[in-house]
């Protein structure tokens, strides 16, 4: 088993340089737009695999900080002018500081209480977004400029925008990676297996569950605030509670808890969408229902958790 | 006639407008709070049920002409036993696993629940009429109360305290409570638990499914008209924890009647009261006002 274990892990690194080089040359292959909707959501659903798949937290609530950071970010660049790099930090920084509001609220109660709390306060969101007039009610944040990067790369470009996901997805990628292999991620793991256990060896549960809790908000935030400039509008539909579903069942799709799993559920699930629209219409909701159910009854693990596991048992045999 | 400045009769019908509301927060929060004690799980599926309910009374009104007194019993029953096949068939097979697995998989249920309403009818509203024998109302002097309404908050609390008192009261109550505490012992003493748990699911479904053809005359009969519904449920639930039965009933009631004062003084927070509140118990009594701490 260790030995398995070991050649999994040295294949590893040749996956992610692998996915990297194919994340470079893709946009000369298929549909620029398309891929930057898949990082984006991908981004947000390894966001909210940092809080489900390692600390064990079911927030039903994602959706907030993704619109919430999408508006902060049209309404700065497109009303004050800043740039597409700045809009994105505001946007980041924005939903980090909601995450905080929001996380120390829900982790005063843990398990299904967590996700209704979670799921009532971004509800408070969308209605709050819904009356106030800065985002556009029903017709949303419309208009929003690409702008220059740095003032200098003209982003109209669908290829530059599109290297600029890209890196907004690694870095968020990177920071995600980082924080579950670091001592951090090892004290969340533990509190996810046994949280009387973790209490009793001193670490301050509630202070480590909120720090999670705000890093997944922020990094949400930013995969919202980046789709925003994407798609030059910031719309009622980003702080839906469908939203925080879709996000669920992303990464349960993908794999829970596994590192890629989240990006290939988002793959998935946005190719599935665009694929579906124009041939089954509403019935998109109904398919993705049962996907969900099919995922609960028969397919916990995901489809990256099913391929690890069968990489698994082959090196056993 | 004024009372705090506001005419006595925009005043009365807010309020009845907050009670009837409170009726359904009350009887939906009872239904969610019965199948979390013997289940484990939320039932995410609930406001799709209470959609369907009213549904069912809609198409049998329409369709087959069965009028609404005889829908009040065939929606729960039939609703009933759809929930009844759902427990049997895919619920049974979580209890073992982590509670946030039901959760997930009713809300699995409530897409295509919605979604299959959505395509057949269409996200526009269906009216529903009034049954002959609760139409027009009274002139109460301060306001005009229309029969149908009262009727409605009668028929909510008599379902509701009949619930209460079915579980505080009675030996299938006994059981019930019994299960919640220990279902292994329950079990060890002869009574069939898994029985039990199903029927315990089929009553909150059908709970919900009666709710929605109470609701249905009042409001629109629409595809979303539980899904926005059902969240409001949960803050009012987490505001009462699910620890006692009357704790349901009387926190659901009271959100209603603070979220129509609301409507009279500041319509602008009215949709969040209720999640407003939530934050205020939270942050005082994080166990929720009638919860067990957890």
């Amino acid at each position: 088993m260790q030995s398995n274990m070991s050649a999994l892990a040295r294949a590893t690194p040749l996956v992610f340089i692998a996915l990297f080089v194919i994340g470079l040359a893709a946009p000369f292959f298929i549909y620029p737009t398309f891929l930057m909707k898949i990082l984006c959501f991908g981004l947000f659903a390894c966001a909210f695999n940092l809080l489900l798949g390692y600390v064990g937290l079911l927030s039903f609530g994602h959706a907030a900080f993704l619109g919430t950071a999408g508006y902060v970010c049209g309404w700065v660049v497109r009303d004050f002018g800043l740039t597409p790099e700045l809009g994105i930090l505001a946007g980041t920084l924005a939903a980090g500081a909601l995450g905080w509001v929001f996380g120390s609220l829900a982790i005063r109660r843990t398990g299904i209480y967590f996700a209704m709390i979670t799921l009532a306060l971004a509800q408070m969101v969308y209605f709050l977004a819904l009356q106030i007039k800065a985002t556009g009610g029903e017709d949303g944040l419309q208009g929003v400029p690409r702008g220059h990067l740095f003032g200098l790369i003209d982003l109209s470009d669908n290829l530059a925008m599109y290297y600029l996901v890209f890196a907004v997805f690694c870095i968020g990628f990177f920071i995600i990676y980082r924080t579950i292999h670091s001592p951090f991620g090892q004290i969340l793991k533990a509190i996810r297996e046994n949280e009387p256990r973790a209490m009793s060896l001193g670490y301050d549960v509630a202070k480590f569950k909120l720090l999670a809790f705000v890093l997944s908000a922020a990094l949400a935030g930013m995969a919202g605030a980046t789709k925003t400039l994407v798609f030059q509008l910031a719309s009622l539909t980003d702080v839906h509670w469908h939203m925080s579903g879709e996000v669920v069942l992303m990464t349960l799709l993908g794999g829970l808890g596994t590192v890629l799993g989240p990006l290939v559920g988002a793959a998935t699930i946005v190719s599935l969408q665009t694929e579906l629209a124009d041939t089954v219409g509403s019935w998109v909701t109904v398919i993705m229902g049962a996907i969900f159910v099919a995922c609960v009854l028969a397919f916990r693990r995901g489809i990256v958790g099913e391929i690890m596991a069968l990489v698994r048992r082959a090196g056993i045999r | 006639m004024e009372i705090f400045g506001i005419p006595s009769a925009l005043f009365g019908s807010q309020l009845l407008i907050g009670l009837i509301n409170g009726s359904f927060y009350a009887i939906l929060s009872l239904g969610l709070a019965i199948i979390f004690g013997l289940l484990n799980i939320i039932n995410f599926a609930h406001g799709a049920q209470y959609m369907m309910g009213a549904f069912v009374a809609w198409i049998a009104l329409t369709r087959f002409g069965i009028n609404y007194w005889a829908a009040l019993l065939l929606s729960p029953v039939l609703i009933g036993l759809l929930g009844v096949v759902l427990e049997r068939t895919m619920l049974r097979k979580l209890y073992k696993l982590d509670h946030l697995y039901g959760l997930l998989l009713t809300f699995g249920l409530a897409l295509i629940f919605e979604g299959v309403f959505r395509d057949r009818y269409g996200i526009s509203g269906q009216s529903y009429e009034v049954p002959e024998l609760l139409q027009g109302g009274i002139n109460l002097g301060f306001m005009f109360l229309p029969i149908y309404r009262a009727w409605v908050v009668v028929a909510a609390l008599t379902v509701c305290f009949g619930t209460w008192f079915m579980i505080e009261k009675t030996k299938l109550g006994a059981y019930l409570r019994a299960g919640t505490e220990n279902p292994q012992m329950v079990q060890a003493l002869g009574i069939n638990v898994p029985l039990l748990i199903t029927f315990t699911y089929g009553y909150g479904v059908a709970l919900a499914a009666f709710a929605g053809v109470l609701a249905a005359p009042i409001y629109q009969v629409s595809p979303m008209m539980g899904s926005n519904l059902i969240i409001v449920v949960f803050a009012v639930v987490v505001i009462g924890g699910m620890g006692s039965i009357m704790g349901s009933i009387v926190t659901g009631l009271g959100l209603g009647l603070i979220e129509g004062l609301t409507r009279v003084f500041y319509p602008e927070a009215s949709a969040v009261v209720v999640f407003v509140i939530m934050v205020i118990v939270l942050l005082v009594r994080p166990a929720g006002l009638f919860g067990r701490t957890a």
